[in-house]
């Protein structure tokens, strides 16, 4: 948007505050402080520190929300044409006072802790609760939140005053002190891994957190990494989006083979559990690009993912497992992955056929309902014979390539399997997005009527991307088979299809980048349904903050974090007409032409 | 089901195939079922099923009672998903939650009123008192979660809302875990009067499921007057009709949308002490399952229609207490009961596949139905 046409007034009065919003963000605050507390997350976390002596996750549960709400509160659309006021006192003193507002509700907590017992419906209101809140130094010291709180607040709201470049400094060093934090696992290992440990005894803590000096290194670090580095990173990364032609797949096929060089080398140096959570991450990618393609591409929003997850797993320990009850061939896990493909496919097509011709949402019910009759059946008595009921199949071995042997005790091993179907499942991905079939999957997710107007045979199609999905999820199961060793129906229920729809949309439906960042961060930091991730502490609360990333992505921005040109344009169609009229430019049309798929920018 | 093309595809033989097996099996499975009522010595009763015996009439008659009065259960969460979908064209996912957070409240509730003695003193005032507070709770929850997650999406592409109920089901089933601890949570025990059987048209019923069928059809009735009787019910029938033209007609139509959230929300909140009286026990999960069924009772009755929801509900209750041991068992397939939830699915599968619109026809607006 280079001409947009807003002139800009002085800034106004700090008393010239919309009262009413004031007040919403301060009761808001409160409540969600209030309700933070309740949910158990400042006791829970208290263990995980994040600077050492100051700082634990516990308290920063409590305090990343005065910020953000004493950022928001100011926060205010600046719409072309219309005059924005300069940000100035007004922005600095909302965010203090709603800041305050919460942090009175939470020393009201305090004395209601302190007074009343409602231990029995509410778990956390307890004495631990209380003595966090008060930093042990009985209730009236809960009152030392209302400036505490305020205090964030206000440099939230002076985010809006300070200049961009500052603002943009502050916001990448506390992204970056986190973030270090939250990979201590990882870093730790690397370092190990490469023989630089005493970076790490300076920048680390002995038994977790960062220390304070090492804190401050990396804020500034990353503050001058913005000041200094960044224009240049664009201006770099600005003429790689300008190379055209061979140039161009020439720059993009060194940058794969470096990431794909650096990945491959990671295992070497990371410890066994890192490892794992890595294999873990694979797994999720796998399955994640395999929703990606009926959700992202085709459009068809199937819930019952999991089933073609189930399959996978439970056809690998069949003909694989010395212990599968009824049937058991052991066959060596090369072979079985092949009928796993096919039974698969089928699966896909038996699962398919019935609702590719309902409505879009009856489709999505539908696909649970299979999801878990497919769990049921595996668990009920009629297939025990084979599937083992609940007791599931165990014992099943690692894979025999000959020179080598992949079992779930040796991650790194594992690892480079699942990388192997990853970069399978990318190609494919790719490949089939650029293609016909890609191209009519994308049709039919626009308008379903017009697609099959156009001649497209849409059943077809639509089964098709049932099937590839049901193909990409079901090597995710067989892997999982093999890694774990064991396999049980209460590994495959719903919250899994769940699981891996919240990473399809965070990462970004339909973008084979975003995907794959989505289920890195999610998967990697906060884990799986049952697998841990870096965060530890995080596994009660892991669920409670995916729904809610869920509906915050939906809400604010439903194109994910590393959008698809496409599917953003197709998702704020009004906005870019409107943009487009406002500029003039409506009566061509040609200024949206579907030139741009390239790489996220 | 648009596009009937000329020329069949192999995906409709397909569909034929499916329609014509899942018909042949519950025929077959009834017959078998009839002739191992009549003489379970008989040789198509032992044909599929060597261990055969005919269910005592007591069996049966248990089975359809608790059928349908989790039936009547299910009806009420159905309404919810019915209306909302009638006037906003989506699945409201998390309706399941509203349900759980009212069968919730009723265990506090409960418990609380069984520590003050008047559970088991004055049973009824006790059980009109709970059933306020949580048509109160779960009425609350549904209009702020219309309020924060859906209203921003009027007009968003069909599939945004539904994604977004399905976070708030899941950040609304986490809260409840979070906030009052893991595991199951029991109501206190039924006062032992209810233990008692009536019996009616010659068949022996215990209490509670006459209590239950009771509360379920005075909500029913008290629904049907609301909307069929009242003017806020005319303009929720308007909004379900054409939201535009309600509008231009001079209904507030974001009101309307808030009371039809209202009015299903406080359906579920009955369904959920019901759900209290009928197992005794709730977990945070518990609104997943009884949610999914009773969406596919909404969609058996036929969307959009609120006495078909009521339908559709008993009809899926009973068939997932009757089906089992009607159809499955005579079929021979083992440990039928753990396949109840599986029949509430393949009935919701069934009815799709030979008659998409439910049994009595859905009520939606042009928009909706496309």
């Amino acid at each position: 948007m280079t001409d947009i046409i807003t002139s800009v007034a002085p800034a106004r009065s700090a008393l010239d505050q919309d009262w009413r919003k004031v007040v919403r963000f301060g009761l808001l605050l409160a409540l969600a402080l209030v309700f933070i507390s309740l949910a158990g997350m400042p006791v829970g976390l208290d263990t995980r520190v994040v600077i050492e002596p100051i700082l634990s996750m516990g308290y920063l549960s409590l305090l990343w929300l005065p910020f953000l709400l004493g950022y928001a509160v100011s926060g205010e659309k600046v719409l072309e044409g219309v005059q924005s006021h300069a940000k100035g006192p007004r922005e600095l003193v909302a965010g203090l006072l709603v800041g305050a507002v919460g942090g009175v509700g939470l020393s009201l907590l305090a004395v209601l802790i302190d007074n009343f017992d409602l231990r029995d419906p509410l778990v956390n209101w307890s004495p631990q609760l209380l003595d966090l809140v008060t930093f042990d130094n009985g209730v009236g010291y809960g009152t030392v939140w209302i400036p505490i709180s305020g205090g964030i607040g206000l440099v939230g709201g002076a985010l809006h005053v300070v200049p961009a470049l500052v603002r943009r400094m502050f916001v990448t060093a506390v992204i970056s002190v986190l973030a270090v934090s939250a990979l201590e696992a990882i870093l730790n290992d690397l370092s190990e891994g490469l023989k630089l440990e005493f970076v790490i005894d300076w920048l680390f803590f002995v038994r977790g957190g960062l220390t304070q000096s090492g804190a401050l290194a990396v804020a500034v670090v990353s503050a001058a990494y913005v000041a200094v580095g960044r224009d240049r990173v664009r201006v770099a990364k600005e003429s790689f989006q300008s190379l055209e032609g061979p140039t161009r797949t020439r720059a993009n096929t060194v940058g794969v083979v470096v990431i794909g060089l650096l990945v491959a080398g990671l295992p070497l140096v990371l410890g066994r559990i890192t490892n794992e959570l890595l294999v873990n991450v694979g797994l999720f990618v796998l399955l994640a690009l395999g929703l990606n393609i009926v959700v992202g591409l085709a459009g068809i929003l199937d819930l019952g993912y999991v089933a073609f997850f189930a399959v996978g797993g439970y056809t690998a320990a069949v003909l694989t497992s010395p212990n599968s009850p009824g049937f058991s061939p052991e066959l060596p896990w090369t072979v079985a992955v092949l009928v796993v493909v096919v039974l698969a496919s089928i699966t896909g097509l038996f699962i398919g056929a019935p609702v590719i011709r309902m409505r879009g949402d009856y489709l999505a019910i539908v696909t649970l309902g299979f999801g878990e009759i497919i769990r049921l059946l595996f668990l009920s008595d009629w297939l025990s014979g084979f599937t083992g009921g609940a007791q599931g199949i165990t014992n099943i071995p690692g894979i025999d390539l000959g020179l080598v042997e992949l079992k779930g005790t040796d991650p790194k091993s594992m690892f480079y399997l699942v990388l192997f179907f990853c970069a399978l499942a990318v190609y494919a991905s790719w490949r089939l997005e650029k293609s016909r079939i890609g191209r009519a999957w994308m049709a039919i997710r626009e308008d379903e009527s017009v697609a099959e107007a156009m001649g497209i045979n849409t059943v077809n199609a639509k089964l098709l991307a049932f099937v590839v999905g049901a193909v990409l999820a079901s090597f995710s199961g067989a892997i999982f088979a093999a890694k774990v060793g064991s396999i049980f129906p209460s590994s495959f229920i719903i919250l899994v299809s769940i699981v891996i729809l919240v990473v399809v949309i965070v990462g970004g439906m339909g973008n084979i980048v975003g995907v794959i960042a989505g289920a890195a961060v999610l998967i990697g930091i906060l884990g799986g349904p049952r697998q841990p991730g870096l965060l530890q502490e995080f596994s009660e609360f892991k669920l409670l903050i995916y729904g809610a990333l869920l509906v915050w992505m939906m809400l604010k921005r439903p194109e994910g974090l590393v959008p698809n040109v496409r599917r953003t344009r197709e998702l704020h169609q009004e906005e870019f007409l409107q943009d487009a009229w406002l500029k003039g430019h409506i009566d061509t049309g040609e200024d949206h032409g579907d030139e741009g798929e390239e790489a996220p920018s | 089901m648009r596009h009937r093309a000329a020329k069949r595809s192999r995906v409709d033989l397909f569909l034929t195939f499916l329609r014509v097996a899942l018909t042949t099996l519950i025929v077959v499975g009834v017959f078998l079922f009839i002739m191992q009522q009549i003489d379970a010595d008989n040789v198509f009763a032992r044909r599929l099923n060597p261990d055969a015996r005919a269910l005592t009439r007591a069996q049966f008659e248990g089975l359809v009672v608790s059928g349908l009065s989790q039936g009547a259960m299910y009806g009420l969460i159905a309404l919810g998903y019915s209306m909302v979908y009638g006037v906003l064209g989506f699945i409201n996912f998390a309706h399941g939650e509203v349900f759980m957070v009212g069968a919730m409240t009723g265990m506090i509730t409960s418990n609380k009123l069984a520590d003050a003695g008047l559970w088991e003193s004055n049973f009824l005032v006790a059980m009109l008192f709970i059933l306020i507070v949580c048509i109160l709770c779960s009425t609350m929850t549904a209009v702020i979660m219309e309020r924060v997650a859906y209203r921003q999406l009027r007009g968003a592409p069909r599939l945004i809302p539904l994604i977004t109920s399905i976070g708030v089901s899941f950040f609304i089933q986490q809260c409840s875990e979070l906030l009052l601890g893991p595991g199951a949570k029991a109501y206190p025990r039924l006062p032992d009067w209810l233990d008692e059987t009536w019996s009616f048209l010659g068949a022996d019923i215990e209490r509670t499921k006459f209590l239950v069928i009771g509360v379920a059809a005075v909500s029913m009735v008290a629904l049907w007057y609301l909307v069929e009787r009242t003017k806020t019910g005319k303009a929720m029938r308007a909004v379900a009709e054409d939201k535009e033209i309600a509008s231009l007609m001079g209904i507030d139509v974001d009101r309307t949308i808030v009371t039809t959230f209202a009015v299903g929300g406080a359906m579920a909140g009955v369904a959920g002490v019901l759900w209290g009286i009928l197992f005794g026990s709730v977990t945070s999960f518990t609104g997943f399952l009884p949610g999914i069924k009773a969406f596919s009772a909404a969609v058996v009755g036929g969307i959009g229609n609120i006495g078909g929801a009521m339908a559709g509900g008993l009809s899926i209750g009973g068939a997932e207490s009757v089906a089992p041991l009607v159809i499955l068992e005579p079929l021979g397939i083992p440990g039928v009961s753990q396949l109840k939830d599986a029949v509430a699915f393949l009935m919701l599968i069934f009815v799709l596949l030979v008659k998409p619109t439910g049994l009595f026809g859905e009520r939606l607006s042009a928009e909706d139905r496309a």
